[in-house]
């Protein structure tokens, strides 16, 4: 059966209830908002319920947003219910200070290594995660290369001024 | 004795020693990261007892190029080059992915000619990847001959490739909105020839292994994975399908049109090497049958869409039509207007669902892109799947899971 977005929606927020900080179709996907210290139990939630059976996690990974004030980093799940051919997309919010949430790779172990990943670039780290250290990057690095503050580009470099190539 | 030689002496009587001891207890060997038969950089440090795998611990990231990082410096239509270097096998797949993503964001139009296209040389890329692979599995198992063949044919699939945008391994094919030119007449013929020699050299090569019962005593059973591990440690594409799941993004959410087309999904029972094998090899011969429906109902119309910001004007234009310079400039210097919002799009890759999360907050650049990178994710459940097998099994189920250092480390 063939859900729509409309009809997740409301069967989401019927099982979710007031877990849900936010909720929004963003495009083709609908996309909710959650609260990072019960990110655990909701997706358990989403895995083990008949009716939706988001059983297949497709990513994870984190994105970082220097602006917003205690909500810095997000770490966005999405999973996909092949009975519904449905996805969703969960989205938890951390603050700089703290940023750590739980693991999920005991839901799903393909989780493992995603995790490590995003803790190599953003410095997420997830709790219970059996084996939580850097994945691409080599150990020794003691900076977390995907936050916004480390420029792509070498910064002592004086020749190639941004401004003159119409770019930021 | 001199000390020199008496040192020579003592290091050889220790490491025959060592050898001695070894029969019976675990050893510790290093499996790669630059072995031939890892057809890639990975590492692998196996724990072994004789020949038998008892564990093994995995190192990734030796070819890591920060592809995440870059696509955000970089305006829309540059971070095609960047896809080319996952999946190298299976390029244009990556780079038509790119595009329909961000057609997707802007909302773009496509005519049904540049979906037909797509589709022609998406499945193109599809049998050039599985020739690889399987041919590849054919050499761990010692058939080198299994190689020579396929080559010929992809040979012919790559010379396809240049006649429609001129580059041959990371292909940078199409444009946002379409192609860059329609279909030659030097493609004509050449699909054509392709199409009608094809088949036949692939049953002949096919004939060589699939019933071949050295090749299926060395292969069955070797590196298999259940349906439900599978499923848990995230397998897409054709080594979940081994497994028996039929899971394919063409079908499951068609894009550039696959709901035109008839075509089966191959699944395997057992997910060993040899049903991995023989998925692709199906799957080869379905994407035949994809290209000759495509090719043959291949509608007239234009071969790109009507996306003026995004997709560079005719070079005469740009000479003569201030329009034209104004967006040829704007294209060039990364100016376009892109609406915000965050888009996850996927197509069903060569080894697997490749997908594209992109946030874009309106700039010029992606806020955000993440690839899904589909044998990043299966390759975690390499250790388990080769835990009480050999050594030269673990060989081939490396081979046999279409993992590409590329992809692996983005």
């Amino acid at each position: 059966m063939v859900l729509s977005n409309e009809d997740l929606q409301s069967q989401v927020e019927a099982l979710l209830g007031a877990n849900i900080l936010h909720s929004e179709i963003n495009f083709d996907i609908l996309s909710i908002e959650v609260a990072a210290d019960k990110i655990h139990s909701i997706i358990a939630q989403l895995q083990k319920d008949e009716k939706l059976r988001f059983e297949f996690l497709t990513i994870l990974g984190g994105v970082h947003y220097p602006e917003q004030i205690n909500r810095e980093f997000a770490v966005v799940y999405h999973v996909h219910s092949w009975k519904h051919k449905i996805r969703l997309r969960l989205k938890a919010f951390l603050p700089l200070s703290n940023p750590s949430i739980d693991s999920i790779t005991d839901l799903y172990p393909c989780a493992n290594w995603m995790e490590r990943e995003t803790y190599d670039f953003y410095g997420i780290s997830f709790n219970n995660h059996p084996d939580l250290r850097r994945i691409l990057n080599e150990d020794s690095m003691d900076y977390f290369p995907l936050r916004k503050e480390y420029a792509l580009e070498d910064a002592t470099r004086e020749d190639k001024d941004d401004r003159f190539f119409g770019r930021f | 004795m001199s000390k020199e030689k008496e040192k020579v002496s003592n290091s050889a009587t220790e490491f025959y020693n060592s050898k001695e001891t070894i029969d019976g207890d675990i050893a510790t060997i290093n499996f790669g990261p630059t072995h031939p038969a890892t057809h890639g950089i990975f590492q692998n440090i196996l724990k072994v007892d004789g020949e038998k795998i008892i564990s093994s611990e995995q190192t990734v990231g030796y070819i890591h190029r920060a592809f995440e990082k870059l696509a955000e410096r970089r305006p829309y239509n540059q971070i095609t080059p960047i896809t080319d270097r996952l999946n190298y096998c299976s390029s244009p797949i990556n780079n038509l992915g790119w595009h329909m993503t961000v057609e997707k964001l802007i909302q773009a139009e496509i005519p049904k000619r540049v979906d037909y296209m797509r589709v022609i040389i998406m499945e193109l890329a599809r049998i050039a990847d599985h020739l690889i692979c399987d041919s590849v599995v054919g050499v761990d198992t010692g058939a080198l001959t299994s190689f020579f063949y396929p080559f010929q044919e992809r040979e012919k699939i790559y010379e396809l490739y240049e006649e429609i945008c001129g580059a041959r391994l990371t292909t940078n094919i199409g444009r946002i909105g379409g192609f860059e030119r329609d279909f030659t007449p030097a493609f004509h013929t050449k699909l054509k020839s392709f199409l009608k020699t094809f088949p036949k050299a692939f049953s002949e090569w096919d004939s060589m292994l699939a019933r071949n019962r050295i090749f299926m005593d060395r292969t069955r059973g070797t590196g298999p994975i259940s349906p439900e591990r599978a499923l848990a440690y995230g397998f897409t594409g054709p080594n979940l399908r081994a497994a028996g799941v039929d899971y394919d993004v063409r079908v499951m959410h068609p894009y550039s049109s696959y709901e035109d087309f008839d075509f089966i999904i191959p699944v395997g029972v057992n997910g060993d090497t040899y049903d991995r094998f023989m998925v692709r090899q199906e799957e080869i011969r379905q994407s035949i049958r994809i290209i000759e429906q495509a090719y043959g109902n291949l509608p007239e119309g234009n071969y790109k869409a009507d996306v003026p910001d995004f997709y560079l004007p005719d070079k005469a234009d740009v000479y003569n039509n201030m329009e034209a310079l104004i967006y040829h400039f704007k294209i060039v210097m990364g100016e376009m207007e892109i609406p915000s919002g965050e888009i996850y799009h996927s197509v069903e890759g060569g080894n697997g669902e490749l997908g594209y999360y992109l946030i874009s907050d309106g700039g010029r650049t992606p806020y955000r892109l993440q690839f899904r990178r589909p044998c990043f994710i299966y390759y975690q459940a390499y250790p388990e799947m080769i835990t009480g097998q050999t050594i030269s099994d673990a060989v081939i189920t490396l081979s046999s899971m279409n993992v590409i250092a590329g992809e692996l480390d983005a």
